[in-house]
């Protein structure tokens, strides 16, 4: 469609200034882990690395990093393979409830984590814990893992349609035996819908914060919850922006690999 | 194992397929020789392709029995029988080269890297595809990708190859140009070609035999003439070539006979009235007298309810005043488009020579003469 000269720039002036909405705020974090005034005077009067060194001496700060890993690779590693096993089962099979199926696992992403969260809080601390299963990190992992399985289904899924059905069955056809069919066939065609679902994954766990705020156990505080306990401390502020900045550039990373790896960008809350 | 060459190369006793309350196949009893190029024609719906799927193991039969050089495979697995596939989407690796896709049955199989790359570049070279070894299939068009699947399938050396509307996805020029190459191809390799198919002049054109599909059933296995010159059922002279049926009364006041009778379109010669092409002005009217069903000729008057140009042929639609619709099909070798046209609405004579007019036995369940709508059979 051929739009005229001035709604052209009408729509571009508007796109500008809904990005700049966005990202100008990230930007001026960024810059302030640089600033040397306590109190992030802007302009900034000097620059400086010491918050950066000082955020890296901070053990809670470090501590709470790899809990975040941890989490992120164990929801990671969950999502991956009960999203691949939903997939194949809804793309190969037609069995009853299929589309049950299918709404169900993409739920969770929908529904508001506060719901999540207190449901599994309920769960952990009412049914699990006299099990012998309490809340800890855990628990963390499984409740990551709830929404975490639902971008490796889509990606998975989408490319399983796209690829068509009967690779596999082309395969057979040629000679291969079912694991030859896998390592050939399968798992290549899959592999790079995998790595982008698994990546998204890792990003959706590594910033969350109201589901874990629910799931956490005692003690285990993961980066974004040790973040928000620590911002209304004065003295704290200028490692935050540290912290910040750089969950902004761990967060973008995997989601622009993903980005690029995907068939279609999996909508949610990324 | 020794196979005496009297032995088929395929041999299905009493196949049976049901999917839930569909029965796909419901009965099938097919030799088919070796070296032969056997179509499998019908409708979508009529259970061909799903003869296939169990010939080629994808499915295993709900009764019934596959033989394949007379060893009962009824319960291996795909990659337990030497036959392979020609898919109708092609199902070409997409993360591999052309190469690849044509080594990956030799790579399976743990044949030597060198002996691979031989057999490939030799199966390459036979589908012409020589020069395209190291592109990945969604680089091709889809002409060489056919042909990578054919090269693919072939490589292996099967007994039989099975194909499954492999021509579906090409445009016409392409289509009737693969069709003169997959003949060439059969014959030059010498295996036994299975080849489904919705086009009965694909089927008519390039094959040794043809098996009509109705209903899960076959309902005529013969050559193409035989299968086009004396179809065994109204179905089969419907859906191979054009229906001319002639029955009850019309074929009782035309033919003089009882029964229903099948004339192909392009055996009746059309006489117009005098302003006509081919006739003089000598006489005001075509001569409308009724058939004599004893002589060499039968002929019958009618009125031009339609006409088609069609190029190279016309194609007219003639009511009969004996109440049947016959359709014809005349070659313009000396007529223009303008006086093919101006026949329409004009009364005619149809004449064709009295033994082309074929008996075709009507089966005791009479079958709809209509293509049966297609209904999900996978």
């Amino acid at each position: 469609m051929t739009l005229s000269r001035s709604a052209r720039w009408l729509l571009r002036g508007a796109m500008a200034l809904g990005l700049a909405f966005i990202y100008l705020p990230l930007t001026i974090v960024l810059l302030n882990s640089f600033n040397a005034d306590r109190t992030f005077a802007w302009p900034p009067p000097r620059w400086t690395t010491g918050w950066w060194a000082r955020a890296w001496e901070n053990a809670g700060a470090r501590e709470a990093l790899w809990t975040s890993v941890q989490a992120g690779l164990g929801a990671t590693a969950i999502a991956l393979l009960l999203g691949t096993l939903v997939a194949f089962a809804v793309q190969r099979y037609r069995f009853f409830g299929r589309q049950a199926v299918s709404l169900l696992v993409v739920l969770p992403i929908a529904l508001p984590g506060i719901v999540t969260g207190i449901a599994l809080d309920t769960a952990f601390r009412s049914v699990l814990a006299p099990l012998g299963i309490g809340k800890g990190l855990f628990s963390v992992i499984v409740g990551h893992a709830t929404f975490c399985v639902v971008v490796v289904y889509n990606n998975v899924l989408a490319r399983l349609r796209r690829s068509g059905g009967n690779l596999q069955e082309a395969s057979a056809d040629l000679g291969a035996d079912g694991w030859q069919t896998f390592r050939y066939v399968t798992f290549p065609v899959l592999r790079s819908a995998l790595l982008a679902g698994g990546l998204l994954a890792f990003g959706l766990s590594f910033d969350e914060i109201i589901v874990t705020t629910f799931t956490a156990g005692p003690g285990v505080q993961t980066l974004p919850i040790w973040i928000f306990s620590n911002l209304f401390r004065p003295n704290q502020a200028p490692v935050i922006n540290v912290v910040a900045a750089v969950l902004i550039v761990a967060s973008v990373v995997p989601i622009y690999l993903a980005q690029r790896l995907s068939d279609t960008a999996s909508g949610g809350r990324l | 194992m020794s196979v005496g060459p009297a032995t088929p190369a395929v041999t299905l006793r009493g196949l049976r397929k049901s999917f839930g309350t569909v029965e796909a196949v419901a009965g099938v009893d097919l030799e088919i020789a070796d070296g032969e190029f056997f179509s499998m024609l019908g409708p979508s719906g009529s259970g061909k392709t799903t003869v296939l799927r169990l010939i080629a193991g994808f499915e295993p039969p709900t009764a019934g029995t596959v033989l394949l050089g007379g060893r009962d495979v009824t319960r291996l697995a795909p990659f337990e029988r030497d036959v392979n596939t020609v898919f109708q989407d092609y199902a070409l690796f997409p993360h591999m080269t052309v190469r690849q896709n044509v080594e990956y049955g030799l790579r399976v199989r743990k044949v030597s890297r060198d002996e691979r790359r031989d057999r490939a570049a030799e199966a390459l070279r036979s589908v012409r595809l020589d020069g395209l070894a190291d592109r990945r299939p969604a680089a091709l068009s889809g002409g060489q990708r056919q042909r990578v699947a054919l090269a693919r399938a072939l490589v292996i050396r099967p007994k039989v190859l099975l194909l499954d509307e492999p021509l579906g996805a090409l445009d016409l020029k392409l289509r009737e140009q693969m069709q003169v190459e997959l003949k060439a191809l059969q014959r030059e390799v010498g295996i036994t070609f299975v080849f489904v198919t919705h086009d009965q002049e694909e089927a008519l054109t390039m094959s040794d035999r043809v098996a009509v599909f109705e209903h899960g059933r076959i309902a005529q296995v013969g050559t193409p003439a035989e299968v086009y010159e004396r179809p065994a059922t109204p179905f089969v002279a419907g859906f191979v070539g054009t229906s001319n049926l002639l029955g009850g009364d019309a074929a009782r006041t035309v033919l003089g006979r009882e029964g229903t009778f099948s004339i192909r379109p392009e055996k009746i010669r059309l006489v117009g009235p005098p302003t006509a092409p081919g006739r003089g002005a000598a006489s005001d009217a075509p001569e409308l007298e009724l058939s004599n069903p004893t002589a060499e000729e039968t002929s019958a008057a009618g009125r031009v309810a339609e006409v088609v140009y069609a190029g190279a042929t016309t194609r007219f639609v003639v009511d009969l005043d004996a109440g049947a619709r016959l359709v014809v099909i005349q070659q313009n070798l000396t007529t223009s488009s303008a006086e093919v046209a101006a026949l329409r609405g004009t009364r005619v004579r149809l004449t064709w020579r009295t033994e082309h007019a074929v008996a075709v036995p009507v089966p005791a369940v009479p079958t709809p003469l209509v293509k049966e709508s297609a209904h999900a059979y996978r």
